[in-house]
């Protein structure tokens, strides 16, 4: 049984509440972070090697070192709850269920960075989740945790929450802070990095809900503590929330050194494939990150069993690796169709693409009508290398991630499933009422150049 | 006239009043999910000039907004909304299903609204509850693990609301 940190005490009845949430140990971090400096806080971060929860596993310490601190200019700390990867609601579980976890972390960092308004951006479709975090914040502030002078510390706090409007661009940090600022969520051009010139032009850090949670048990027990558990850079724990074709899906708390297929396979996570069907396909981390064959996601190209870790899941490089992603998990069984299914995501990407940059608002609607075509027996073998052909051309050539975050699930299919996308080319009515299968599922091929 | 009753117009200032002063602008998007609320479910072009008076913007910085972010319907609406997740998690559990059923129940296309003004449907992409799929966005909250059962009792749970 892997330890929990985050989610250990979030099934206990009433700890959404305040009461019960302090009975059980709540808010000692900020208690004990009142008595350091902030710099000592910050250190600790820096010790335990937390990296960013939200996708891009940035570590966290670093990130807050680099917060620029101007004269004369307030600081602001973000929660990025814009949860909108596919696949991912791990931080929903987490606001729904333990909301004041949540609120502590965000005191703890906002003492250690010195802002005095922090702000939680949360997805407009979470409207319930909204509700209950603003009742932990009154709670909080009913309780002098914050306000005015926490706690006789001299220090200031508010938090306030924002919902979104849909958009899933707003998870990209400076989309979000346009937005925060009640504009369209256009990526801006960096640098200046929000840590220089963030909200309203003041340094600002934007980190995830996960992120600043784990900043509870790392004040709790030190940095040390927290680096010491997981493997390598992979310290803590990490929230996977798993979907697709399991037996049980769900947000599980893991420490970074349990395989992947322990994770899929065993009773105390996914339980398994429903009805005896075999492991397809995976896709790790959230529909951004390549989604890896049955082989390759349970065994690295070295044959090493692949862990559920940072660097574990991203051996190989994407020619035979994936990446942790945000953890959100999506397994695929053998009935499925990966023509359909990214598919699907190419729509997602086209539908959610801003527009700012070519590469990305042009070559998001391609894909999609090409995989749509394909799919329904009407795409042509060259198809498949334009295909590739566009994807290449979105990579790297936008402002923001969410070009190469629609650029890599097609790839990723296309290097891993590229017979599959034949077959729908030479079998165009076949594939309308047959899948695929498994069928070479197993073969990294045809790597274009 | 155009105008928030008394209570959304003291939420409108607590919510001015979370950012400096001067960055009204903020305030932008939740003002708009008030008004959409307040006015109809849908954002008619006299409600994104009211709250651009409101919060001293031109009307085309609400416009832009208002037009950008999915959730904010600038087409009227029926009276109940279904928004069914179509994305990859959703599909891998039978989300087209789902989405046709509703099609066939209620007689209307992805985003269209039933003749009585009951019902719209609309398809949307990946709202976070990808291990609870499928699912669709309901009012306030989600409707999760949807099957045809469950569909058929919440638009009767819909109809009944009504008479």
């Amino acid at each position: 049984m892997g330890r929990k940190l985050l989610l250990e005490k979030a099934h206990i009845e009433g700890i959404r509440h305040y009461d019960v949430y302090r009975k059980e140990g709540g808010y000692s971090s900020v208690e004990k972070a009142l008595k350091m400096k902030p710099e000592e806080i910050v250190e600790e971060v820096k010790k335990s090697g937390l990296r960013g929860r939200g996708g891009a596993g940035f570590p966290t310490g670093m990130k807050w070192s680099f917060l620029a601190k101007p004269e004369g200019l307030p600081r602001y700390v973000v929660c990025n709850a814009d949860e909108s990867e596919p696949g991912t609601f791990k931080d929903r579980y987490l606001m729904e269920f333990i909301p004041h976890l949540l609120i502590e972390g965000m005191i703890v960092s906002s003492y250690a960075l010195g802002s005095n308004n922090s702000y939680i951006y949360i997805r407009g479709e979470y409207d319930w989740i909204t509700d209950i975090l603003e009742e932990a914040i009154k709670e909080a502030h009913q309780n002098g945790w914050l306000g005015k002078n926490i706690h006789g510390s001299g220090f200031d706090c508010n938090i306030y929450v924002q919902r979104g409007a849909g958009a899933y661009i707003c998870g990209e940090e400076t989309a979000l802070l346009e937005s925060l600022e009640g504009k369209r969520g256009n990526p801006r051009i960096k640098p200046p990095f929000p840590a220089v010139k963030g909200l309203w032009g003041c340094p600002t850090v934007v980190n995830n809900v996960e992120t600043l949670a784990a900043v509870v048990p790392i004040i709790n027990n030190g940095g040390e503590a927290y680096a010491q558990i997981g493997v390598g850079k992979s310290t803590g724990t990490k929230l996977i929330s798993a979907c697709g074709n399991i037996n049980k899906p769900g947000v599980y708390e893991i420490d970074m050194t349990i395989s992947v297929e322990e994770f899929i396979y065993s009773e105390e996570y996914c339980g398994g494939i429903p009805n005896g069907k075999k492991l397809k396909a995976c896709i790790p981390g959230g529909s951004s990150v390549p989604i890896l064959p049955a082989n390759l996601l349970l065994t690295t190209a070295k044959g090493e069993k692949r862990l559920m870790n940072y660097e574990s899941l991203s051996d190989g490089g994407f020619a035979t690796g994936s990446m942790m992603g945000s953890g959100g998990f999506i397994v695929l069984d053998e009935d499925q169709c990966i023509v359909r299914h990214t598919y699907t995501l190419a729509r997602f990407y086209r539908h959610e693409s801003c527009g700012q940059c070519s590469p990305c608002r042009e070559g998001t609607g391609w894909m999609e009508k090409i995989l749509l075509n394909i799919e329904k027996g009407k795409g042509k073998m060259s198809d498949i290398d334009l295909l590739w052909d566009i994807q290449r051309k979105i990579e790297g050539n936008t402002i923001c991630p969410l070009g190469d975050a629609a650029a890599w699930p097609v790839a990723a299919a296309i290097r891993h499933f590229r017979d599959e996308f034949e077959w729908h080319v030479n079998n165009p009515e076949k594939c309308l009422t047959e899948n695929y299968g498994l069928k070479h599922y197993a073969d990294p091929i045809h790597v274009p150049a | 006239m155009i105008q928030f009753k008394e209570t959304s117009l003291a939420k409108v200032k607590e919510i001015i009043a979370r950012y400096p002063s001067g960055k009204q602008k903020s305030a932008l998007l939740p003002v708009l999910h008030l008004a959409q609320v307040e006015f109809g479910g849908w954002l008619d072009v006299p409600v994104m000039d009211y709250v651009a008076g409101l919060l001293q913007l031109e009307p085309i910085e609400v416009y832009e907004v208002a037009s950008f972010y999915s959730m904010f319907n600038l087409k009227p609406v029926g009276k109940h909304l279904f928004e069914v997740c179509q994305t990859g998690p959703c599909m891998l559990n039978g989300s087209d299903d789902i989405i046709d059923y509703i099609k066939q129940k209620l007689n209307i296309n992805v985003g269209e609204t039933t003749s009585d003004g009951l019902f719209t449907l609309k398809t949307v992409e990946c709202l976070g509850a990808c291990g609870y799929a499928p699912m669709m966005q309901y009012g306030k909250t989600y409707k999760e693990h949807l099957t045809k059962a469950k569909v058929d009792a919440i638009i009767e749970e819909c109809r009944a609301k009504n008479n």
